[in-house]
């Protein structure tokens, strides 16, 4: 059987986990909370790939037309 | 932003390479360079949105505007050859409504380097249709003397698979395999019976990809590609000639239960694009960007609508407003729901200064310092 990792298709961007560092920098700089971040839902293929937990916040790199990259992040929920 | 991240934003990865390169090309000195990334970012700021802007509504304007000049119905090419797909306005309705299954669910395959060739292509096409027992059956008969069905199969190799399918699927029965022919043998007086049995088995998958109704290759490129009506993204992906990095599917739902949101909202973006592109019509990418952050936010596939995006705003006097107006106050009277007047419809609704714009801000006055 073919092992499937879908992280490498195009159309997955990269997804990393926050340390609780890096989640007090990211509400501090754009002074937010938890619940003003968008979601992602802990079944989401990608969040089991990487082991997310809820409560968890994602990093993702996306790759934009208009801006070469963009970042973005999610905070994981229950599905 | 915090003051601090005003101050020193970075420029997008695309401008400064952009600004990279042409500095190379011109072969830019130090101070000039400087120079020209000052510039850049001077205009880059202007460009931006200010902050309390309806971006939303512009986002809305901008793509609504340009779709009233695409077709409204879908035509038909009797004879090209390709596959018919859903195109111009029905299929914008269908992105953005994020229907569960697209008019023409379809998925676009590319083959792994060692196999990207004319007859591995074709050999996968013909592999990934789904085949039932009625595509490869020569004759099918019932036996009524022995309660039995004979099903006589066109390619004798094909028989071996015909008999493990059928033993897997029909329950009480007992397989015998004779020259060419499968017989099977039921526990059951009753003719009727013995017809649904018949059915059962014409009906049963024996190779394929469940789902793909027809695939047709064909070259982009250096590619060989397969593009198949139906699509099962999770089985296709299985075959070992099929590439995982580039093969899509252009069912939204799919792809956000195989891929993850964020592939979601990609698909989302490159088929409303593409759509619109084939009308000729232009629009910024920004604005689809922004509709498909919306639909993804929740984490999963919302549509713009009532029952999406639209439905889910916190204020009820909004939600009254927009559709189903009934519905939602009684609804709201009955769970005794508060409206805090934070968004600009119930705003407008009862004449107050609307949060946006310049009425989103307040003054703060603090008094020690002077």
């Amino acid at each position: 059987m073919k092992e499937i990792d879908i992280t490498k298709n195009d159309l997955v961007p990269k997804h990393t986990l926050l340390n609780d560092g890096e989640k007090l920098e990211l509400f501090n700089q754009y002074e937010i909370t938890l619940r003003q971040l968008p979601r992602i839902l802990v079944n989401d293929p990608v969040v089991q790939n990487i082991g997310g937990k809820v409560g968890d916040v994602v990093k993702v790199v996306r790759k934009s037309p208009t801006a070469g990259e963009a970042l973005y992040y999610r905070v994981i929920v229950r599905g | 932003m915090s003051e601090q991240s005003q101050k020193e934003f970075e420029l997008p990865v695309k401008i400064t390479e952009e600004i990279e390169q042409i500095s190379k090309e011109l072969r830019l000195s130090k101070e000039k360079k400087e120079k020209l990334v000052e510039e850049v970012r001077k205009s880059y700021t202007r460009g931006m949105f200010e902050p309390g802007e309806g971006i939303g509504i512009i986002a809305a304007q901008s793509i609504s505007e340009p779709s009233t000049q695409m077709t409204m119905r879908t035509y038909h090419f009797a004879g090209t050859a390709g596959i018919r797909v859903t195109y111009g306005l029905p299929r914008l309705i269908e992105i953005f409504d994020a229907k569960k299954e697209p008019e023409t669910p379809m998925m676009t395959i590319y083959l792994k380097r060692e196999f990207n060739n004319a007859s591995e292509a074709a050999n996968l096409a013909e592999n990934l249709v789904e085949k039932k027992v009625l595509n490869i059956v020569k004759r099918i008969s019932l036996n009524l003397n022995e309660n039995s069905i004979e099903v006589e199969v066109l390619d004798k190799r094909k028989i071996e698979s015909v008999s493990k399918v059928v033993k897997e699927m029909i329950k009480n029965s007992n397989v015998k395999t004779k020259e060419d022919k499968v017989m099977v043998a039921v526990k059951t007086e009753n003719v009727k019976e013995l017809q649904k049995v018949k059915e059962k088995i014409l009906s049963l998958q024996v190779g394929g990809v469940k789902g793909v109704k027809n695939a047709i290759v064909r070259k982009e490129g250096d590619d060989w590609i397969i593009n198949t009506i139906g699509t099962n993204l999770s089985d296709a992906l299985k075959i070992k000639e099929v590439d995982e990095r580039k093969t899509y599917t252009n069912d939204i739902h799919e792809t956000a239960s195989v891929f993850g949101v964020e592939a979601a909202r990609n698909v989302i973006i490159r088929e409303a694009m593409k759509t619109m592109q084939e009308q000729a019509l232009d629009i910024d990418p920004r604005y689809v960007m922004l509709v498909a952050d919306m639909m993804t936010f929740a984490g999963d596939i919302n549509s713009i609508g009532r029952y999406g995006v639209a439905g889910a705003k916190t204020s009820i006097l909004s939600r009254a407003a927009f559709e189903e107006t009934i519905k939602h106050l009684v609804r709201a009277s009955i769970r005794n729901e508060v409206d805090n007047l934070q968004g600009i419809f119930e705003n407008v609704m009862i004449g107050q200064v609307v949060p946006a714009g310049t009425g989103m801000f307040e003054l703060i006055v603090k008094p020690d310092e002077s």
